[in-house]
């Protein structure tokens, strides 16, 4: 077995010979998000962040599919591929399964990654294809103008539901746990440190790495993570996961309950009784119950690593299969093949 | 016993039996015996989509047509002179194919009052006298395996099981076929199951015996190889010349070659073939559905591989996006189409040319895409290396347009000489092309291909994408005139592509028809031509392997005769564009039964349309 399958995602990827800057990765094309928009932030924070990883600029590609945020990759000085709505990916697969050499970023939506292109993700996630899909949630279905998403709330009123939208929300975090991702974290656009030491870790990580990015449309769904920015409460809602700590927030902490875990008083138990997140645990079931905490919507909110475990990546386990093939059987031979069967000659 | 030995030039046999019978394997076999005999050989397997019909019912009944002789062939024949029928069910669905004095070899065992009721025959036609124009051989297939395999020490299932390797024995005694290949194949087939390897082994040498000793036939039947042109040959299948074609087109390219495929038939053994070669560094993909297939292979060819989908018809409408997507980026890409029966499921083990519009136009945009389509099974093979060499010098999908009959069907096949191949390697963009600048969308000004810059390429970062781009820089624009530029530009890459022209087959050199077809019609158009010619007739042949961008010299090869015949397997689509393009009236000639037309049925026409001049 290949020495990289439980190695770090990026073992392949060469690195730069200089150091590079925040502007280098920082192409020449006008950025056309709506002023305030939260993808602001996030692009921000993204070009000030890869730098550090060291790698050569070429050696990083951004696929995204169709919505606001997949307008990402014309931003970024490295190679980029906007493509289909959905399709994202399954076109990174293609690219990250047959070039281990490169450092490839999905950059998707909630509609984009959950609605249309729910089908690609689930599988990207259960092959463990080396990718780093950023969903960028803002709970609304931004580019076609304010429809509801499959993750905008149940009763939401948009254009396409004047009564109310009928349909329950997809959690992410939950959606892609229950594939089991190998690694899930979620992160917001305002908090700058915390979403790059999240994309740190999800570049890092060998195989698919996903990570829902809260992000504020002004636009059409201003303030949907309010509670989470506010000073007054955000301390108290917010649930930070961080290995090995207690998962708690200013006021409440989580435990163990008999039917499962549960949010209460911080005051109210022992710090021992606190769970202690355990990032590692090769057993999705709870982390699972930790992206359900988030019911109902923003009374607590777990933000931080929910999942990084080792599993052999898609593209490293289809690479070995090639070398095993040539070790066994040396090199293909076309006139080998061609001539190999039952043959007979005339003449 | 001295038996007489009769001279035949050629046969066509059909085997047809349950589709648990092992129809296929048998038809497979006697063709494999056959070429290596050295007949010229072509073969017509037909079986239903259901893995398992019901038993006994005429849904159920799978079959192989063989057509072998000692002079060049063209089709798997029109009407067998043998059928092996081992059921009432095989006999019944095949009798109406049957000519006056045929052999029909029954397997009398199963000719039950059970199993004729199922197909509604109340007294068993070998009884009474239904089957009279035909030489009956009434033969107890099962019971006789069962008997030869006495003592073996296997089920009695397990014997009854083997009464297709007694049939195929039988065969091979009456037709002088070699049986060691098959034996070495039943051991390697069977070799966790030595006694199931011994059982079929016994079971053919018995059907064999009992041919030599049997007083139900009398004359065995010799048919000389063929003198076909020198040098080696193989049997092969559309499906799996396609693969091979494949792998050579990344030999040849120097490229990686990545499938994303999602299986569908007729097109799944070529995703089947690919996987077993990753020796070659071929990385194949079963992807979630079709839709991922082509986008992954897509975003492999972005990466520098040669990316290929393989799919049929319900597939090519899912991946319409990404191919749209493809012609935008202007990545190569080749995606391969094994048409079958439609609409929507349609038949899916029944063959069809009904998608030459859609691949011609089923995207949205002006999306031009080139069509490359193979006319014998063997010629999947240097197609699919055509599609790649298009695919790869100018950048764009390409799409090829295979179908069931080839898919499956076989025939020999002189290998060519790998150093023949053509070199269709090409070069990745290495540094700025405009100054100090990368444009990615500047053109070739010979072939109006861009620069392919790879990831992993230091200064050449750029990025694509479905936006509509501006021509050199390849940033987004929505300017009017820079769109219909791009338009027109992206219509006259394709428009450009090298193709070879179009040749016309006339030994005399004074026909007044042609008769013009594409892809898999092209066997039985030429032994239509022949037979026409043989009987006096005056019929000029051609037959188009690019759909587009159509040969230069297709309109003034139309114009030249009085009257264009094209036989199509769909209602006339090829017919629609030339006579858009060229203003030529074209007489149509369409069935769209799910098989391939007949020669007989095309001479009868040929003659038809040669008489009313």
């Amino acid at each position: 077995m290949n020495d990289i399958v439980n190695g770090r995602g990026l073992t392949l990827v060469p690195k730069s010979d200089t150091k590079l800057g925040m502007k280098d990765f920082k192409s020449d094309q006008e950025v056309r998000w709506c002023p305030g928009c939260g993808d602001y932030a996030i692009l921000a924070a993204v070009q000030s962040f890869v730098p550090e990883l060291g790698l050569k600029r070429e050696n990083m590609v951004f696929v995204s599919g169709i919505g606001c945020s997949s307008r990402f990759p014309y931003y970024m000085d490295t190679y980029g591929f906007h493509s289909i709505h959905g399709r994202a990916p399954a076109i990174a697969t293609g690219l990250a399964a047959s070039r281990p050499d490169l450092s490839v970023w999905v950059i998707t939506g909630d509609g984009d990654a959950l609605s249309i292109g729910g089908n690609h993700l689930i599988h990207a996630l259960r092959r463990n294809v080396n990718l780093n899909i950023l969903l960028f949630n803002n709970r609304i279905y931004g580019l076609t103008k304010g429809q509801y998403s499959p993750t905008s709330e149940i009763g939401k009123i948009t254009k396409s539901t004047p009564m109310g939208s009928l349909d329950k929300p997809f959690n992410p975090i939950s959606l892609a746990i229950g594939a089991e991702a190998s690694f899930v974290a979620r992160t917001i656009d305002s908090d700058r440190k915390h979403l790059q030491s999240v994309l740190r870790e999800a570049a890092e990580h060998q195989g698919t790495s996903l990570v829902e990015i809260y992000q504020n449309c002004n636009i059409f769904n201003d303030n949907a993570f309010e509670q989470l920015k506010d000073p007054e409460v955000r301390d108290d809602i917010t649930l930070r996961l961080e290995h090995g700590q207690p998962i708690a927030s200013a006021s409440k902490a989580v435990r163990q309950g008999p039917r499962g875990l549960e949010v209460v008083p911080r005051a109210s138990v022992r710090e021992e009784e606190i769970l202690v997140h355990d990032i590692h645990n090769p057993d999705p079931s709870l982390a699972f119950a930790l992206s359900r905490l988030d019911e109902p919507a923003f009374e607590h909110v777990p933000i931080g690593i929910f999942r990084s475990v080792d599993r052999p990546s898609y593209d490293a386990l289809m690479a070995d299969q090639l070398d095993q093939a040539t070790t066994d059987r040396g090199p293909g031979d076309l006139a080998d093949l061609l001539y190999g069967g039952d043959t007979w000659r005339i003449g | 016993m001295a038996k007489q030995v009769q001279q035949l030039d050629r046969v066509i046999i059909r085997f047809a039996g349950d589709s648990g019978d092992g129809m296929q394997l048998t038809g497979d076999r006697f063709t494999a015996e056959t070429a290596e005999f050295g007949n010229d050989l072509s073969t017509l397997p037909n079986f239903p989509a259901e893995i398992r019909a019901p038993a006994g019912t005429l849904p159920g009944v799978s079959s192989f047509q063989l057509h072998f002789a000692d002079h060049d062939i063209l089709t798997p024949g029109d009407a067998p002179n043998v059928l092996v029928a081992m059921n009432p069910a095989a006999l019944k669905a095949n009798l109406g194919d049957l000519p006056r004095g045929a052999d029909i070899i029954a397997n009398t065992d199963e000719f039950t009052k059970r199993n004729l009721s199922k197909v509604g025959y109340s007294v068993s036609p070998i009884d009474d006298d239904s089957l009279s124009e035909w030489r009956v051989h009434a033969v107890p297939l099962t019971s006789l395996t069962v008997r030869a395999l006495d003592g073996l020490g296997i089920s009695k299932k397990d014997a009854e099981r083997a009464k297709n390797m007694f049939a195929l024995g039988l065969l091979s005694w009456l037709y002088h076929r070699p049986t060691e290949a098959t034996i070495k194949f039943l051991e390697s087939k069977f070799a966790k199951k030595p006694d199931i390897a011994k059982a079929n082994i016994v079971a053919f040498q018995a059907g064999w015996n009992y041919g030599e000793t049997t007083e139900s036939f009398s004359v065995s039947y010799e048919i000389k190889p063929a003198r076909l042109a020198p040098g080696i040959y193989r049997n092969i299948s559309g499906n799996q010349a396609l693969a091979y074609g494949l792998i050579a087109a990344s030999v040849q390219s120097k490229l990686p070659l990545f499938l994303g495929s999602y299986p569908i038939t007729p097109a799944s053994d070529i995703l089947h073939e690919l996987s077993k070669h990753k020796r070659f560094g071929i990385r194949t993909f079963q992807a979630e559905d079709e839709i991922a297939g082509v986008a992954a292979a897509l975003g492999a060819s972005f990466g520098g591989a040669l990316g290929v989908t393989t799919t049929s018809g319900p597939g090519v409408l899912l991946k319409a996006e990404t191919v749209g997507l493809a012609v935008a980026t202007e990545l190569p890409l080749i995606l391969v189409d094994v048409q079958r029966a439609g609409p929507s499921t349609g038949m899916p083990t029944k063959t069809e040319q009904t998608d030459l519009l859609m691949a011609m136009f089923g995207r949205n945009g002006e999306s031009p895409v080139p069509i490359v389509a193979p006319s014998t099974p063997s010629d999947c093979f240097h197609s699919a290396i055509e599609a790649a060499r298009i695919a790869v010098k100018y950048r764009t999908p390409v799409i090829l347009l295979s179908d069931g009959y080839l898919a499956n069907g076989s025939e020999p096949w002189q290998l060519p000489d790998v150093a023949d191949l053509p070199d269709i390697s090409t070069e990745f963009a290495s540094g700025p092309n405009d100054g100090e600048n990368f444009l990615p969308f500047k053109r070739d000004p010979a072939t109006l291909a861009r620069p392919w810059a790879v990831p992993g390429t230091a200064g050449l970062e750029h990025r694509i994408g479905g936006i509509e781009k501006a021509d050199g820089t390849g940033n987004i624009s929505y300017d009017p005139n820079n769109h219909d530029l791009m338009v027109r530009l992206r219509q006259a890459k394709i428009d450009g592509v090298d193709v070879p022209d179009l040749e016309v087959d006339d030994p005399d050199g004074d026909a007044r028809v042609l008769v013009l077809g594409w892809g898999s019609t092209y066997g039985p158009i030429a032994a239509a031509a022949r037979r026409v010619r043989r009987a006096g007739g005056k019929v000029a042949q051609a037959h188009l392997r690019h759909l587009n961008p159509l040969p230069a010299n297709t309109g003034e090869v139309l114009r030249s005769y009085d009257k264009v015949l094209l036989p199509e397997i769909n209602l006339g689509q090829l017919a629609l564009l030339l006579r858009a393009r060229f203003l030529v009236d074209i007489i149509s000639y369409n069935r769209v039964r799910g098989l391939p037309f007949k020669a007989e049925e095309l001479a009868g026409v040929i003659q038809d349309v040669i008489e009313s001049e």
